[in-house]
């Protein structure tokens, strides 16, 4: 052998490819304070806008005097929905269908919504301007409460749409109701369900929460009046869905319109939004000609930002005697706020709540999704989940541990009894999906066996019976959470929002000297794309990641794409990575075969070279062939080594996991401490184990936020009451336990390298896992559901009520 | 999110911020470390002109121990009341309730006398001056008086101090006996849900002082009498300590908030007098 070529491991192991745990290369930068984000932009004679927002949920407007605010020195201008109106621009499309005010018109229709814009020489003065904006409300009577919105006395929130008896997704029942979503078999389920030998049955309640990024959304928006561009930097997590969007609404040619996402510290589809404040932006630099900023504040993002979830799900889950499921019915009233602002693909008006028979093989399901409007802050965003997605999780895994009371059966060895077999893949839902891998039996095993979950349970066993003796107030909650995700949105034959097709793409040019930029239609917000996306066109192209530029998020050099959200970056744009890595390599085998002066199938991959078959020692690296295809006139074949993908997914992807939560629960103060976790995570190929823990952790962190205390509530009147952080838990490292992660690796059949997406799972398998401990301190009690939150005192109310208090 | 446009003075002495109250009114305040006074600024609940900061005058701060009696300046923070190792020895209470306010960030720039002048309910260290029986030091264009903390609260945000008196220290008697400061929160960085400081003497198996208050359990910190009154003279027997709780959760007066409800907040009040009753005892 030539002893110039290294060994094989060794050459793999220079490329930091796929299943290296590489450092992040942006950490540089985010740990020395040196990102660049929105609120980092200074421009010459940038303005700062912001927003009078109402006081009331619901009201109407008798009039707005700008007089004293315009008169303020430094005060530009102030915006009211007149002034947007000659533009059309007072109202502006959902991404759900259904339309939403930038500027209040005529009434407010929650706490917290932009009534009228203040544009001045900085943030300081905005909020003068904003004190001194005089505005006349009536107040209306509030609609808080989803169930009592189409009763005969409830108030009609959205006059503007009052008599239209067709929305967006069919039709609508009251004026309060948006729409009726369907999927799967009424009759037969229902028929299934009369005839069961067993039945259980809950309304089980995801609560109001709000993604809550650290960074604030905001933008810089600036019109050049010159050659006509308007340019926007922003906090956007689909930067070239806003650029079609903003040519839409706005009338300005596409080409005319450039759209940048800087460095984003965060987003939880928080960001995936179009709000009020980004065209308000707009419209005040066309108006002022120089560059106009907006960003939140911490309490306008946790009041008029999207939400999440707030989704009532009224479950039945019928078995046989033995605990073989046989069917599952769900209606889901959906809290939807005073617009329909979802960011779901068009024809998934609930998202994919119809994931909900989970980890199951269900013969037959039916569920019905119904839309309602309230007097609260429209969203209901996919927090960090693919959409609707936790939500189903969370449905179907407390609905395994009702009907596991209901059967005496343990909860654990009901969810083995009824998993999709691995021989069943892949598996064709009762409600349309076609699952496409999946080992849930070994993933079940082995986190049971990680545990020792019947050493676990014999310790509950003996706790209980110490409570009962009165040695101790403290009890141990098991909690169980067998998730299986749908993500990666999506296969552009059903897939897209506001009808762009939800493919996803990348561009790779080669450089002379061996060294690359990869461009992508998505845009990181913390994941770390720059890291793995260059670590999985290193193994495909075999250059180092490390000579691998990534760059996202400007529309006027990345391909077009639909952004980062929906864990779809990996199995859209990352599939569409790897394939324009392959078609980088397909020319490149022929410049080698040139060079090597042999037939183009005579030359073989050999990790970062093509080499002659049997002849090894004739080869051409990647360098050298980078440098020949700039250098070269080869017959056939251009100059250059540059390929782009758009890749359509022919399916999405079906990560999955499985987790296990130890809690102690003191009775009697309601506090509670997770002992421990364990987390198992099948996302299929592993790009980088070390990213892939870090994105575990912070989706755990999220879950137990949410599952222990992190909510947006309202009281009667539509107040926010938990606008701060005070009241709005954000756990800090205090709070945070320690996590175990582990994994099984079942690969995608479909993509390219076989990766499904990671970075939602925990959030989706986390809060089941949470909120089921909690549950089942208290099993046997006899509680079977108490929703979420579990904060101290929603946990002593269960005590409580189960007498446990003297 | 934006204070309104105010003037700032920084004087170098107790008679300069007087002189400046005195000039100004109700239109100025002091400004200690910011940390509850600055985020209502903010949400301009409150429209203040002229914000004198305290921060420039070095006899507001440090801690004095001198024979019996322990004088702490006004300006002095949570931190240094939680790091101050002469403290630490002679009322270890003190380090005890202070590394339990918020967090690291607010205990470096919160101070004594803001905390106890502020008149927030919610507030730990009022609650554990009425457990010290301390005696507040106040300074105004009449001179200077004295005031009992448990004189010193009269609703949330009412306060004996007059719109032109500063507070200038806070002196306690050295305490003795076992003590505690309990609390319950939600979180980190988070204001009682309940808490409780107790302090126990035992002299021959039979309890000869004590001292029982409560933080953000009423609209002020409540020193609970009743409590005391079981305890003291008593072997500090079970049935004893559940008279002392019943009597302290009789004297609380607790609002839903987003916390949780009133029975809820009772009920724990209860338990966090009672956990503080065992661990001052333990201690005694
Ligand atoms: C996130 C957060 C969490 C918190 N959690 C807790 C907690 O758990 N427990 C707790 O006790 N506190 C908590 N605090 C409050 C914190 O301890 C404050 O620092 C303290 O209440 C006020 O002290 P200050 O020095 O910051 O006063 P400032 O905010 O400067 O002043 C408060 C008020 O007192 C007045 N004042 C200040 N000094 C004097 C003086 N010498 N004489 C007369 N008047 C004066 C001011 O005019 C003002 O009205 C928290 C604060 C924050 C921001």
């Amino acid at each position: 052998m030539n002893e110039s070529i290294p060994p094989k491991e060794e050459r793999m192991a220079a490329l930091s490819g796929l299943g290296t745990s590489r450092k992040r290369v942006e950490d540089a930068r985010f740990t020395q304070g040196k990102g660049n984000y929105v609120d980092d932009m200074k421009m010459p004679g940038m303005l700062f806008g912001d927003f009078v927002r109402s006081p009331y949920a619901h009201a109407r407007i008798k009039s707005i005097n700008t007089e004293a605010a315009l008169s303020l020195p430094g005060v530009h201008a102030v915006l009211t929905a007149a002034d947007l109106e000659p533009l059309g621009l007072h109202w502006m499309p959902t991404l759900a269908g259904d339309k939403q005010m930038v500027l209040a018109d005529g009434k407010v229709l929650f706490q917290g919504q932009e009534v009228a814009y203040v544009v001045a020489d900085d943030r300081y003065v905005a909020d003068d301007g904003i004190q001194a904006v005089m505005v006349e409300y009536e107040e209306l009577p509030v609609l808080v409460d989803p169930f009592k919105a189409e009763l005969n006395d409830a108030p009609v929130l959205r006059e503007d749409i009052a008599d239209q008896s067709e929305g967006a997704h069919g039709p609508r029942r009251h004026p309060n109701h948006i729409f009726t979503w369907e999927s799967g078999d009424r009759a037969a389920t229902e028929s299934v369900l009369s005839e069961a030998e067993v039945m259980a049955e809950e309304m089980v309640y995801y609560h109001r929460t709000h993604p809550c990024p650290l960074e604030t959304c905001g933008c810089v928006a600036s019109m050049d009046k010159v050659n006509g561009k308007l340019t926007v930097w922003g906090t956007f997590q689909a930067p070239h869905a806003v650029r079609t969007v903003a040519s839409l609404i706005s009338g300005i040619a596409e080409h005319n319109i450039r759209i940048v996402s800087p460095d984003i510290g965060g987003g939880f589809g928080n960001k995936v939004g179009v709000y009020p404040g980004y065209i308000c932006a707009i419209v005040a630099s066309i108006v002022t000609g120089v560059p106009v900023k907006w960003v939140e504040d911490r309490m306008d993002n946790l009041m008029a930002t999207a939400f999440a979830r707030d989704y009532w799900m009224q479950g039945k889950i019928s078995a046989t005697k033995e605990g073989k499921i046989t069917g599952l019915w769900c209606h889901t009233t959906a809290d939807h706020g005073a617009f329909d602002a979802c960011a779901d693909p068009t024809k998934f008006p609930a998202g994919f709540m119809n994931i909900c028979t989970g980890s199951y093989d269900i013969p037959t399901a039916y569920l019905a999704v119904d839309g309602i409007y309230t007097n609260k802050a429209p969203g209901g965003v996919a927090y960090r989940c693919s959409f609707r997605v936790t939500e189903a999780a969370y449905f179907i895994e407390r609905m395994i541990e009702v009907l596991a009371i209901k059967l005496g059966m343990d909860a654990a060895d009901l969810r083995a009894k009824n998993f999709i077999r691995k021989d069943q893949f892949p598996y064709q839902s009762a409600l349309g999906w076609e699952y496409d891998s999946g080992d849930y039996h070994t993933s079940w095993n082995k986190a049971l066996a990680a545990v020792d979950y019947q050493g676990l349970r014999a310790e509950q066993a003996e706790r209980l019976a110490a409570f009962g003796r009165g040695e101790t107030r403290k009890l141990i909650g098991i909690g169980l959470s067998h998730f299986t995700e749908i993500v990666g949105a999506g296969p552009v034959k059903n897939c897209d929002i506001l009808g762009l097709g939800m493919f996803d793409s990348c561009e790779i040019r080669i450089h002379p000297t061996g060294s690359a930029i990869a461009r992508l239609g998505t845009i990181s917000q913390g994941q770390g794309h720059a890291t793995t996306f260059a670590q999985i066109l290193a193994s495909e192209i075999g250059i180092p990641a490390e000579d691998i530029t990534l760059e996202e998020g400007d529309t006027d050099t990345a391909p077009y794409g639909l952004g980062t959200y929906g864990s779809r970056s990996t199995p859209v744009a990352g599939a569409a990575t790897a394939m324009a890595g392959r078609k980088i390599r397909a020319k490149a085998q022929m410049i080698a075969a040139y060079l090597l002066e042999v037939h183009d199938n005579d030359v073989e991959w050999d990790v970062d070279r093509f080499s002659v078959k049997g002849a090894p020692e004739r080869f051409k690296t990647m360098k050298e062939i980078a440098f020949a295809s700039y250098n070269q006139a080869i017959p056939g074949v251009e100059p250059g080594l540059e390929a782009v993908s758009y890749y359509d997914p022919p399916n999405m992807t079906y990560p999955f996991g499985a987790y296990v939560c130890v809690m102690e629960i003191d009775v009697d103060t309601g506090t509670t401490e997770i002992r421990q976790f364990y987390a198992l995570d099948d996302c299929g190929t592993r790009i980088n184990p070390m990213i892939i823990e870090g994105q575990v952790h912070g989706g755990l962190t999220e879950a137990l936020a949410i599952a222990l205390g992190q909510e947006i509530a309202y009281d009667d009147q539509g107040n926010v009451t938990t606008g701060t952080l005070m009241d709005f838990f954000m756990p800090t490292a205090w709070e945070t336990p320690n996590y175990q992660t582990d994994f099984t690796e079942t690969p995608s059949p479909h993509h390219p390298i076989g990766a499904k997406g990671v970075g939602e799972s925990p959030n989706v398998g986390g809060v089941p896992a949470f909120s089921n401990a909690v549950h089942d301190a208290f099993k046997s009690f006899g509680l079977t559901q108490s929703h979420m939150p579990h904060d101290h005192w929603r946990i002593w109310k269960i005590a409580n009520s189960l007498g446990l208090h003297d | 999110m934006i204070a309104s446009a105010f003037e700032y003075h920084k004087p170098d002495t107790v008679d300069g911020v007087i002189s400046l109250l005195s000039k100004w009114g109700d239109d100025a305040r002091v400004v200690a470390g910011g940390h509850s006074l600055i985020p209502v600024m903010k949400q301009r609940m409150t429209d203040i002109s002229h914000l004198i900061d305290l921060g420039g005058i070095s006899e507001l701060k440090g801690v004095s121990i001198d024979g019996d009696t322990i004088t702490i300046g006004a300006m002095t923070t949570q931190h240094e009341l939680a790091t101050d190792e002469a403290l630490a020895e002679a009322a270890p209470l003190i380090r005890e309730a202070s590394l339990q306010i918020a967090d690291p960030q607010v205990r470096y720039m919160g101070t004594i006398g803001g905390n106890v002048a502020n008149g927030d309910p919610a507030n730990d260290m009022p609650g554990l001056m009425q457990t010290l029986d301390a005696t507040y030091h106040l300074t105004g264009p009449a001179g200077k008086r004295e005031v009992k903390a448990r004189d010193f609260y009269e609703a949330a945000y009412f306060t004996a101090r007059e719109d032109e008196e500063i507070l200038t220290a806070i002196s306690f008697a050295k305490p003795s006996g076992g003590f505690a400061y309990e609390k319950q929160k939600r979180k980190i960085g988070d204001y009682a849900t309940a808490a409780a400081g107790v302090m126990i003497t035992i002299v021959g198996g039979t309890c000869t002082a004590a001292s029982v208050a409560l933080t953000n359990l009423s609209d002020t910190p409540v020193y609970c009498g009743a409590a005391v009154d079981a305890l003291v003279g008593s072997s500090l027997d079970d049935t004893t300590i559940k008279v002392a709780v019943a009597a302290a959760v009789d004297a609380s007066d607790p609002v839903a908030d987003t916390r949780g409800p009133v029975d809820f907040k009772k009920y724990v009040a209860g338990v966090i007098v009672k956990k503080a009753i065992t661990s001052a005892l333990a201690r005694a």
